[in-house]
């Protein structure tokens, strides 16, 4: 019994958070991790662009919810998504065309690029302040649990809760959807494919015939969606601030480093290692080692290793793993 | 036919910058035979036969396709009006399988039918290449990574095909049987241009040969004649 | 001759714009202005060491300068023995636990040969040594901030003087870019962006909840001034100023308070000219030329048998240390040591948008650079809203009008990072373009 409370307590509070926030960095990973086969760059306005996009699927929800449109048990938000992507993807696209392509004809050095997406992050990060404040928003509505810890500790007899919230079960079907969508289209379809040779070899996709400029912008749209989606996920499973979006430029970076950047498939398992080991060290291990152990080795302490103010340590430290013992990631990108 | 040459870059002239490297230098192929470009390090083979490809600036002369003037095309076009370029290195995509690079040699046509002929094509021609379709190109040997580059550019259906050194860096017994799959392309009608550091091994299959020296043509003949000539034999390949 | 009249003219025009904001606002609001500008100036000349120099782009500018103000607390805060004697030892000895872990776990590396059993060995290291280092590190840590929480709480610093603080702030900050710049150097130049992005946050969190080193949020404030800058009160109740300033016609209250401005202004102009002087000199020596000619050609500078990655660490670590010579400065200068300040937009984007519009790779541009910018964003800071104000003065109170003036500080970013992004395309090179 002890045993499967403790297994219980670890689902409740390391598992099924890991999985959900890990799922919300693969998507936001997956949009560096292809903005930079592409275009060669590493993206830092990609937060900001999460945020953005956020912030008007917020504004969409509350018009939906004001006009009283709701999803029945699912979040409004998830309506109000495409609109979020569609400006999302335009405002991309319009950057692209008014600064980036300027720096890809002149081919500059990637860093250049890293710079000028730094100054685009500033004005993507006052743009979403101007439109939506800096306060935190809430905007999940919906269903609360999928499945709520009374039920369960009526069902099964234990003690320990389980709980699944309807924000974590949809993070995980959407997130499973993007990630089925984005490989295939990545795997069968001609721009999809065309993608991915111009990411291998640039100079001989051109000379194969492949647009540049199509292939680029595909990628902005597809970027800009995950993004968003991502985004969206993460400020209904926990809130949204514009400031910790910008704070979330971190953990996404770690996980397309990890994985190797360049690599989608290395994006999807650098934002589980990475969610997995920010949840595990910062959690408070009392609880399960209390049903674990026996009486006498009970823990005094929390059992926490990082107070969860380290969060940030974490994606850091593993980045720098990375960077040390093997620079290309796992799945050997660029 | 052999005095009307299929494609000919004629008194070529320039540079990738401001400093020449080709000087007046003349290159020609005739239908459905095999030119060679040899000549020692630097001579300007590779940035001859790129100029045919519209890779650098002209300052003078014409590159002519079939009768047309296509000096002034970039290298996208000119791969649409039939030419097919296979680059020294970097001349696969490493991380996508056998069959996505021919795939992607094929990018600029739409007749899926045609485009599963020429593949049924190029796997008759390459037959290890059928057997490793699915597999990533990057983890083939040097020799079918070579085959894997020159399929790609035969699934576009080139009418020429230029060739940047294909037998650098692999074993003799596969430079052989790599120039005898030259031989059969050209035998389908396709002229073959290509550049080439194994002079006497590749002279033995052309039907003409340019040597280079410094940007400018020092011996032009057939391939034959240029491994008899004396001089070229002394002077450039090695007694 | 034509270029150092237009420079002339560039200088001249900011400091027409630091004699307007004197004559039109106050004196005082200029000289606090012009000294918070020439700190910036100062690390606007680091950052231009590391881009300007040798092409490095680093996004952790903030954490250097948040390292040179907690030197000024380590340094010059009043001691507290009480506080130390509690756990300070042992708060220390963790640490140094700490770092002996990761040396030994380094060495342990090197020493054994690659597989599986090395893996072993450093991580049980490395996780045995974590849980022996928080063992003996908590335990000093709560009961250094057991001691009169409300007051203290930490391990208190030196109580040397503030001066001292300076050279260790940049002591402390080119430590922190010696690590950084060890892992992340020699890689593709974006690890460096993402790396130094990472450590600054570090930093800044670091000092926001380690209340045991500088108190966390709840701030250190009451730190000593710099020899020789007087308090303003010591001065007021000093008779033969007030006697002198009132002989003059000033208001001794206003004269004190602007007496002490001035001095900031000489030692901060001084220590801005020695910088100059010094990176003038390196830059036109060999060192300065072979920097140069690494950033405009890595491979052939590699090939000349040129220690590319050695050379970028060395300059890595000195801009890195002239940024945290001015954190120091900045700090002591407050009086205070305020975690909360240290946003990445006002030291990291801020320095950079100076050293882009000033002229990447010429020093007198960083300078004009900081100058400038440092005007218009304290400005903007101190007329901003009152300007919004007037501006929306006819609308009628409502959510519209609080809007519009809460939008100012926004503005402010979306205004910095078109000033870049437009400098960036239309005049790479700046307003003092490199020679």
């Amino acid at each position: 019994m002890d045993f499967l409370n403790a297994l219980v307590a670890l689902l409740n509070f390391v598992v099924i958070p890991g999985v959900a926030y890990g799922s919300q960095l693969a998507l936001g990973a997956l949009g560096v991790t292809l903005i930079f086969g592409v275009l060669r760059f590493s993206n830092f306005a990609h937060g900001d662009t999460m945020a953005f996009g956020t912030a008007i699927v917020i504004m969409f929800t509350w018009l939906f919810q004001s006009w009283g449109i709701s999803f029945g048990p699912l979040p409004t938000a998830l309506l109000a998504l495409p609109f979020g992507i569609a400006a999302t993807a335009a405002l991309v696209l319009a950057t692209d065309a008014g600064i980036y392509k300027f720096y890809r004809r002149q081919k500059a050095a990637p860093i250049i690029l890293v710079i000028v997406s730094a100054g685009v992050m500033f004005v993507m990060n006052g743009l979403v302040r101007l439109i939506i404040g800096v306060e935190e928003r809430n905007f999940t509505d919906g269903a609360r649990f999928l499945l709520d810890g009374n039920t369960f500790k009526a069902a099964t007899g234990l003690a320990e809760p389980l709980v699944i919230k309807t924000t974590v079960a949809v993070t995980v079907v959407v997130a499973v959807i993007c990630v089925a969508a984005l490989f295939w289209f990545l795997q069968k379809t001609r721009t999809g494919k065309s993608m991915r040779a111009f990411s291998d070899n640039e100079d001989l996709a051109l000379l194969s015939g492949i647009n540049p400029d199509r292939v680029v912008q595909v990628t902005w749209i597809i970027a800009a969606a995950l993004a968003v989606i991502a985004g969206t996920l993460y400020g209904l499973d926990k809130s949204f601030r514009p400031f910790v979006y910008f704070q979330l430029l971190l953990p996404v970076f770690a996980a397309a480093v990890v994985g190797g950047l360049g690599s989608p498939l290395g994006a999807i398992a650098g934002g589980y290692i990475v969610a997995l080991s920010e949840v595990v060290l910062t959690y408070a291990w009392k609880k399960v080692a209390t049903y674990v152990l026996p009486d006498s080795l009970a823990p005094d302490g929390l059992m926490q290793l990082l107070s969860t103010d380290y969060k940030v340590a974490v994606s850091f430290s593993i980045l720098i793993i990375v960077l040390l013992f093997m620079p290309t990631g796992i799945f050997k990108g660029k | 036919m052999a005095d009307t040459p299929f494609l000919i870059g004629e008194n070529m002239t320039g540079g990738y910058g401001p400093v020449d490297i080709l000087h007046n230098c003349t290159i020609a192929v005739n239908k459905g035979e095999i030119a060679v470009i040899v000549g020692p390090n630097g001579a300007g083979k590779s940035t001859a036969m790129k100029a045919t490809f519209g890779m650098l600036n002209l300052r003078g002369g014409r590159v002519m396709l079939d009768g047309e003037d296509i000096t002034k095309l970039s290298p996208q076009a000119r791969v649409r009006k039939g030419m097919g370029f296979v680059p020294q290195t970097h001349n696969i995509f490493t991380g996508m399988t056998v069959e996505e690079n021919l795939e992607m040699g094929a990018f600029i046509r739409d007749d899926e039918v045609g485009i599963k002929e020429t593949m049924e094509q190029i796997y008759g021609l390459f037959p290890i290449l059928r057997q490793k379709r699915y597999q990533a190109a990057g983890e083939l040997s040097g020799g079918q990574r070579q085959q894997v580059a020159v399929g790609r550019a035969l699934m576009t259906k080139p009418s020429v095909l230029l060739l940047d050194e294909p037998t650098a860096g692999v074993s003799p017994i596969v430079m052989d049987e790599l120039f005898d799959r030259i031989i059969e392309i050209a035998r389908t009608g396709i002229s073959i241009l290509m550049v080439e550091q194994n002079a006497r091994q590749a002279l033995d299959i052309a039907d003409k040969g340019y040597v280079l020296v410094q940007g400018a043509n020092r011996f032009t003949d057939t391939g034959e004649a240029l491994l008899a000539d004396p001089e070229v034999r002394r002077s450039f390949l090695g007694g | 001759m034509a270029t150092s009249t237009r420079n002339l003219l560039l200088f001249a025009g900011v400091a027409l714009l630091f004699i307007l904001t004197g004559l039109f606002q106050s004196w005082n609001l200029s000289l606090q202005i012009l000294n918070i500008g020439i700190l910036s100036a100062i690390m606007a000349l680091g950052v231009n060491m590391q881009w300007g120099y040798a092409g490095l782009f680093s996004t952790g500018i903030v954490g250097s300068v948040a390292l040179g103000g907690l030197a000024v607390v380590v340094v010059s805060a009043k001691p507290v023995p009480e506080g130390f004697a509690a756990g300070g030892w042992a708060v220390l000895g963790g640490l140094a636990l700490g770092v002996a872990v990761i040396v030994a776990a380094t060495l342990l590396y090197r020493a054994m040969k690659p597989g599986r059993l090395r893996a072993l060995a450093v991580t049980a290291l490395v996780v045995a040594g974590f849980f022996l280092y928080r063992y003996v590190f908590d335990q000093g840590v709560a009961a250094v901030e057991a001691f009169n929480p409300a007051t203290y709480g930490n391990i208190g610093g030196f109580g040397l003087p503030s001066l001292l603080a300076w050279p260790v702030g940049a002591i402390f900050a080119g430590l922190g870019a010696w690590v950084i710049g060890k892992i992340a150097l020699g890689l593709r130049s974006d690890y460096l962006a993402i790396a130094t992005l990472g450590i600054a946050e570090i930093i800044v969190v670091v000092l926001k909840s380690e209340d045991w080193l500088a108190r966390g949020v709840k701030n250190v404030t009451g730190l000593p001034r710099p020899w020789p800058v007087p308090y303003e009160v010591d001065l007021q109740a000093d008779p033969e100023f007030v006697a002198r300033v009132t002989g003059w016609g000033f208001d001794p209250i206003t004269a004190s308070t602007i007496f002490v401005k001035l001095l900031y202004l000489a030692i901060f102009g001084a220590v801005l000219l020695a910088i100059i002087w010094a990176s003038e000199r390196a830059l036109n020596s060999p060192w300065g030329r072979m920097m140069r000619a690494i950033r405009d050609n890595e491979v052939a500078a590699s090939a000349m048998g040129k220690n590319v990655t050695r050379r970028h660490l060395q300059i890595f670590i000195i801009g890195s240390a002239v940024v945290g010579l001015a954190g120091a400065m900045l700090t002591s200068m407050e009086g205070q040591l305020v975690p909360g300040v240290y946003s990445p937009l006002r030291f990291t984007f801020l320095i950079w948008v100076m050293v882009i519009v000033g002229g990447s790779g010429n020093n007198w541009g960083a300078v004009l650079g900081g100058l400038l910018l440092g005007w218009l964003w304290l400005a903007v800071e101190y007329l901003g809203p009152g300007l919004m104000g007037w501006l929306t003065a006819a609308l009628p109170a409502g959510d519209l009008k609080t809007h519009l003036i809460d939008s100012a500080q926004h503005m402010r970013l979306v205004t910095l990072g078109i000033v870049l992004l437009l400098v960036l395309r239309f005049a790479p090179r700046g307003l003092i373009p490199e020679k």
